[in-house]
């Protein structure tokens, strides 16, 4: 079926309104059920830190859950809110492959900022002992 | 499939006809959103950069704890938790507005825009209060030797390193006269005692009256937190705020006809557009700001 309106559009995307609001319910349910379980685990963080020496290893390993849980809203939220998914191939491209510079902009700043703290904790004690946090003093 | 068989015949790019397949439009709302991406992304990954530049940095669920109305209770994530669900629900509304268009259905168009301008506004004032509670709060932080009451601003925080109780003992005997005043009433802002006039007590009084355990005092936290909040979620804010400038638009237009006499309702598609990626970006803020 072409556009109404704009004749270079060849075909139009449509599905029918039963399929449609079964697929906005079954996002929606997903959206909501990855947010609970994000939620989930920033309060288990929050317990966590609460204690007396919490695991560091096991909180960044939530930590990464909840950017992997994240990825995944977004993706649905593209692809299906925003309809990308039901796009050309070369036009998702167009959009998609520009975003793979996030991969080296957060790695790259994010090891800057990290050396910078090494380099000032070894050569500056004094910022090193007056800013490290306590033990025991993570919580309230 | 029939759509797939075309696509297999179809020559794109002989002309005449949109390689894409997409109005011109909409495909630069695409190429937009993708540059306001790179702004979003690069905002918050310098604030990565000074978060792991940090020996410390303040606990999301230290800061962000309070509810309207709940008073002082300790409440992490409750109340950004219904922010998000906001931002997601009006997000499906929008949805469902695009998809009234498509089927050039009027009211139903009129319909969820206004319920997507309902959850916008409810957004911007759920962050207004968050944005008042953070700037008004009153902390006491140790800061040159003495005790001093404090909310959270671009200058400055009161969400650093716990003090241990001596070292806020010391400090309070630099501490100024009507800072005192403010402790020990703030001590005391429930039940009976909150009627006793503390202005009348002298200086010692007033010392013995504070009860240091309560004060929970913390030192100032790195400056770079307050202005990387305001500034990151001020400047998501300000994109809800034009969605909902948008869709209002929209929503006039869609009620004067614009749209039916057009014969489409590609507008409502690239406000939508627009819309979900304010979603989007919320999604990245609460991870970044709230949950890690």
């Amino acid at each position: 079926m072409q556009h109404p309106a704009f004749e270079e559009v060849t075909f139009q995307h449509h599905t029918d309104d039963a399929t449609f609001k079964k697929k906005v319910r079954n996002t929606t349910i997903l959206l909501s059920i990855i947010t609970i379980i994000e939620l989930a685990i920033g309060l288990i963080i929050y317990t966590m830190h609460k204690g007396d020496s919490p695991n560091e290893l096991l909180v960044l390993m939530f930590k990464g859950m909840v950017c992997i849980l994240t990825l995944a809203k977004a993706y649905y939220i593209v692809s299906v809110f925003m309809h990308l998914g039901d796009e050309i191939r070369n036009m998702i491209m167009t959009i998609v492959v520009p975003l793979l510079l996030f991969i080296w902009f957060i790695g790259a700043f994010i090891w800057d900022g990290n050396s910078y703290k090494n380099l000032r904790n070894t050569y500056d004690k004094h910022y090193k002992e007056s800013t490290l946090p306590a033990k025991h003093n993570g919580g309230h | 499939m029939a759509t797939s068989a075309t696509l297999q015949q179809t020559k794109w790019w002989t002309g005449g006809k949109s390689p894409f397949n997409m109005e011109y439009g909409k495909l630069m709302m695409w190429y937009f959103l993708m540059s306001d991406a790179f702004t979003f992304g690069a905002f918050l990954i310098s604030y990565g950069t000074i978060r792991f530049s940090q020996n410390f940095w303040p606990d999301p669920n230290v800061v962000f704890n309070a509810f309207p109305g709940a008073g002082h209770a300790n409440l992490p994530l409750a109340f950004v938790s219904v922010m998000t669900f906001v931002l997601i629900i009006s997000s499906v509304t929008m949805v469902l507005a695009v998809h009234a268009g498509h089927n050039n259905d009027k009211k139903g168009v009129v319909k969820w825009l206004i319920w997507t301008i309902i959850g916008g506004a409810a957004f911007l004032g759920c962050q207004a209060w968050e944005w008042h509670h953070l700037i008004t709060g009153e902390h006491v932080v140790l800061a040159d030797g003495k005790l001093d009451i404090i909310g959270q601003s671009m200058r400055g925080n009161p969400w650093g390193r716990l003090v241990p109780e001596e070292q806020v003992m010391a400090a309070l005997q630099n501490t100024s006269h009507e800072t005192l005043l403010q402790l020990s009433q703030m001590g005391h802002s429930s039940g009976a005692a909150a009627a006793t006039d503390h202005s009348a007590l002298s200086h010692d009084q007033l010392l013995k009256s504070i009860q240091v355990a309560e004060l929970h005092v913390r030192e100032k936290g790195p400056v770079a937190f307050g202005g990387y909040f305001f500034g990151i979620t001020g400047f998501h804010g300000f994109h809800v705020f034009s969605g909902v400038i948008i869709n209002i638009v929209m929503l006039l237009m869609t009620q004067k006809g614009v749209f039916e006499r057009r014969g489409h309702y590609l507008m409502i598609e690239k406000a939508g557009l627009y819309w979900h990626f304010v979603d989007l970006v919320w999604v990245f803020v609460f991870l970044c700001f709230y949950l890690i």
